[in-house]
């Protein structure tokens, strides 16, 4: 399986090169991979089916357990079919849709993203199963955004992209929450031997989240319909067929491990419901046929979502034969608008009329499709259907809406029909060159499949089963076309009259919908949200990136100050070992220092500020002797002058005062507070460091073995030659700093008297003409 | 335990103070010399949070068990030659920016600005 990722991929590569040199019906050929996909999925089906998952696990990184693992097993198998089924029929649909410019890039995409959703739909690891998840995130905003030309295009890219890949990311914290608490990332073992508990539950809920947005659940779904803006290949396939049943992929998956989780159910019947009534709302209002799809797709994502999330076997078959039923005959009647819009030029249902008559065979297709999408026999849209009454008979809660749902899906598909096909008065007929076969033969084959799985129940029943067997033993229940005069029977009958009823009378009832209140808009809310955070941004950039260095400053040292002050504050040592000694020399010392370094501050002219840090420095090398360290002494008084030396040929060139600027406490309490709380920890620090000394000194070891270094001074030792690669360094430092002195001061001279020279030819120059 | 004297402790939090109050001012100067300031209280602290007081440690001259440690001394003595680098290479700086512009103040970040009035620009779109 890893094998058929990797040729997805590398066959990729070579799309659009094939495609700039044969031109769009080189994806004829392309289509093969795909195909030859399905039929090892089909010689693999009799095996998966009774009950051998096929396993696959290749080691990548061995020491570290990393592997890819994978395993076939029958809903794998489901929705494998589905995705190179539908993946084949759209690279021959595409071949005739696409021009010449997007052939090569979105044929390319197209197969990346199958092989992603074959790595998808079979990865048995939960990384694995996440980076092929966000792998079809981002063929996803690739393909809607194609190269970004319109506003539109980038506008629902980045809607699509931001909604899942939100949801991607809390699904990840989920399923690496999930990972910890089973102990193994190995989605075939969490399954087996389901963890329970606070922290699964809330891992379950980010991993639901993630399901949604990707399903286009409400209130995610806004980006299904947005999508719209792309080639009609890549509607069929990733906004119809595949991509958006990775949600629904991942709900059917860990349903029977954890339906008895107690949120599980409502969330998911919920969400479901909620879903399916506001899709199919929606799509009837739509006359742009792509869009009427797109409804029709979230809501029949809601009624998926339902029957897999219930939990029980009747739900699951029926579940299984509606993904199978949607994935056909909506992948046929998204590439069937396709073909209008390209023969047509027009998928607006205002505007075409008479299709029927100058296409009959495209509508028949169309006719066989729709009916699958109503339910009506002998299609296996009706079998799904029944299996679903069947599955929530004593539960009058989910029946309502869940029939309330199918006449509003029987409706929309009765304009979609009349919208596409029919004539209407007062419409030009619509007039096209007739499509060529290859170009109408992927829908029809689609269509075709719908019905023979309507027509062979037997072999959808054994397609549903291996998947509904995992939820218990065995269950009466067979998908069938004729169970007698039951209740599903019944609701069936309802549904498609009431359903045609509406469908007849929706110009009429419109009127009546436009005075309904309106429903706040999913996508407001989007936008809104959006723009908020957009907004936040902006703001918080204002108030904490005002451009001052004093205040960023400010700002670290009071961080500082609440981090490591507030520890050190809160560790304070029982007994500080502080003495008084030296009352003669230190103290003197002392106050001459700090008088001097309160003064600086408060100097006006640069020399007296210069001037009193060079008393600071003296006053400190005495501090220095008085410690014992006559070496240190020496070195401060040497560097003491040198800089003062240093700052008085440089103030030579400088103002003799500092450039007033506003003073005053109430500009500087701040400045302050922060800079005497790091005094006070600095102080504190020094104190707490001191009594946390409890070993005794290395330095024994200098004092010991100075004498066979040759010298008498310790220090100069430990400089010299214990520590020489060290002073090294520092000379290192020196010279680095030397160089960049010469270099600034050199520097700032030169271009001013380039300048000069500059200007003076310039002058010279304007002067030559006169 | 490694008793300290009160009084270098004070000092040392006093040139922390004043160090930072110079560095958060807007003079390139005033900043150049709070980092001088700064350096001081660094050297300072490490040698008295290092070790003991004491004789010089020279050999020879009183045992050893007298002598002040000498490791603490030899890091402060590096940290003070790298201070003076450092001072000097801001003075540098400092005068560059000096010859250059004309002045030697910090002034704010343009594009800091630039972005706070975009966002004062979009609050007005949204209020009107």
């Amino acid at each position: 399986m890893l094998i058929l990722v990797i040729a997805h991929l590398v066959v990729a590569a070579l799309v659009p090169p094939a495609a700039r040199r044969w031109g769009p019906r080189a994806l004829l050929a392309f289509a093969a991979l795909p195909t030859a996909a399905l039929a090892w999925t089909l010689t693999r089906a009799p095996g998966v089916l009774a009950g051998e998952a096929v396993r696959e696990t290749v080691k990548w990184a061995g020491t570290l357990d990393l592997s890819f693992a994978f395993r076939l097993d029958p809903l794998a198998l489901l929705v494998l079919l589905l995705v190179t089924g539908v993946g084949a029929a759209v690279l021959v649909h595409g071949a005739y849709y696409l021009d010449d410019a997007d052939a090569g890039r979105v044929g390319a995409l197209l197969l990346v993203f199958a092989g992603a959703m074959v790595g998808l739909v079979t990865a048995d690891h939960l990384i694995t199963l996440y980076v092929f998840w966000e792998l079809t995130t981002v063929c996803s905003f690739l393909l809607i955004g194609g190269v970004g030309a319109t506003r539109a295009e980038r506008k629902a890219a980045l809607q699509a992209l931001l909604v899942t890949a939100l949801g991607g990311l809390l699904m990840l914290l989920g399923l690496v929450m999930l990972g910890e608490a089973a102990g193994t990332y190995r989605l075939s073992a969490i399954l087996s031997a389901p963890p329970r508990g606070g922290l699964v539950e809330a891992a379950l809920a980010l991993v639901l989240v993630g399901a949604f947005t990707k399903s286009a659940q409400l209130p995610f779904h806004p980006w299904l319909p947005a999508a719209m803006v792309a080639p009609t290949p890549v509607s069929a396939y990733l906004h119809a067929a595949a991509m958006v049943k990775a949600g629904v992929y991942l709900v059917a998956r860990w349903t029977p491990a954890f339906a008895d989780v107690p949120f599980w159910r409502p969330a998911v019947l919920v969400v479901g419901l909620l879903t399916l009534l506001v899709g199919a709302w929606r799509a009837l209002a739509e006359t742009d046929l792509k869009r009427l799809l797109a409804f029709g797709t979230v809501s029949e994502l809601g009624l998926l979502m339902v029957l897999f999330g219930a939990g029980t076997p009747v739900a699951a078959s029926a579940g299984a034969a509606m993904l199978l039923a949607h994935g056909a005959f909506k992948a046929a009647l998204f590439l069937l608008t396709g073909v209008l819009d390209h023969q047509l030029g027009t998928r607006d249902a205002r505007e075409l009329s008479g299709v029927a008559r100058t296409f009959p065979g495209l509508a028949a297709v169309a006719v066989l499709a729709a009916a699958s999408m109503a339910g009506l026999p002998p299609l296996v849209g009706f079998l799904g259907k029944e299996a679903s009454y069947e599955a929530f008979a004593g539960d009058p809660v989910v029946l309502a809406p869940l029939v309330l749902g199918s006449v509003l899906t029987v409706a929309y598909s009765v304009r979609f029909l009349w919208g596409g096909f029919a004539t209407k008065p007062g419409v030009k007929a619509s007039a096209g060159q007739r499509p060529t076969i290859g170009f109408v033969l992927p829908p029809a084959v689609l269509a075709a499949a719908g019905l023979l799985l309507g027509l062979w129940p037997g072999l959808t029943d054994d397609l549903a089963r291996g998947y509904a067997n995992g939820y218990g033993p065995t269950q009466e229940y067979h998908l069938a076309m004729w169970h007698g005069f039951t209740a599903p029977l019944l609701f069936s009958a309802v549904a498609l009259v009431a359903g045609v009823g509406v469908g007849w009378a929706w110009d009429r009832l419109a009127a009546l919908r436009a005075r309904l209140p309106r429903a706040p808009e999913a996508q407001r809310g989007y936008e809104y949200g959006v723009r908020g955070l957009d907004a936040l941004a902006l703001q918080l950039t204002r108030r904490t990136q005002v451009g001052s260095l004093p205040l960023y400053l400010t700002v670290i040292l009071l961080v500082v100050l609440a981090g490591p002050g507030l520890l050190l504050a809160l560790h304070a040592p029982t007994s500080v070992p502080a003495t008084m000694n030296g009352l003669v020399v230190q103290v003197p010392l002392g106050v001459l220092v700090l008088a001097a370094a309160i003064a600086v501050p408060r100097a006006r002219h640069r020399l007296s500020a210069v001037l009193l840090t060079g008393v600071v420095g003296y006053g400190v090398a005495g501090l220095f002797v008085a410690h014992g360290a006559p070496d240190l002494a020496l070195t401060q008084f040497l560097v003491e002058t040198l800089v003062l030396v240093v700052f008085a040929l440089v103030l030579r060139r400088m103002p003799v005062r500092f450039t007033p600027l506003r003073r005053g406490w109430r500009l500087h309490w701040p400045r302050w507070l922060a800079a005497g709380g790091v005094g006070l920890m600095v102080g504190a620090f020094a104190l707490r460091a001191a009594a946390a000394r409890d070993q005794p000194a290395i330095s024994h070891a200098y004092l010991d073995h100075a004498e066979q270094a040759g010298a008498h001074n310790v220090v100069s030792a430990v400089l010299v030659d214990f520590r020489a690669l060290d002073t090294l360094g520092e000379i290192g430092v020196l010279a680095v700093a030397a160089v960049g002195v010469a270099s600034l001061v050199v520097g700032a001279r030169r271009p001013r008297r380039g300048q000069e020279q500059e200007r003076e030819r310039e002058r010279e120059r304007e002067e030559v003409p006169r | 335990m490694n008793p300290l004297d009160l009084t270098v402790v004070l000092v040392v939090a006093g040139l922390y103070t004043v160090g930072f109050l110079l560095v958060l001012d807007r003079s390139l100067m005033r900043v150049v010399l709070g980092f001088a300031v700064l350096g001081h209280g660094s050297n300072l602290l490490l040698l008295v949070v290092g070790g003991r007081p004491g004789a010089a440690p020279v050999l020879g001259t009183v045992a050893p068990g007298e002598m002040a440690d000498p490791l603490p001394q030899a890091m402060a003595l590096t940290a003070i030659v790298i201070t003076f680098g450092l001072t000097t290479f801001l003075l540098a700086l400092a005068y560059r920016s000096w010859t250059f512009t004309g002045h030697d103040t910090v002034r704010d970040d343009v594009e800091d600005r630039r972005l706070g009035s975009v966002a004062d620009r979009r609050a007005r779109e949204e209020r009107e």
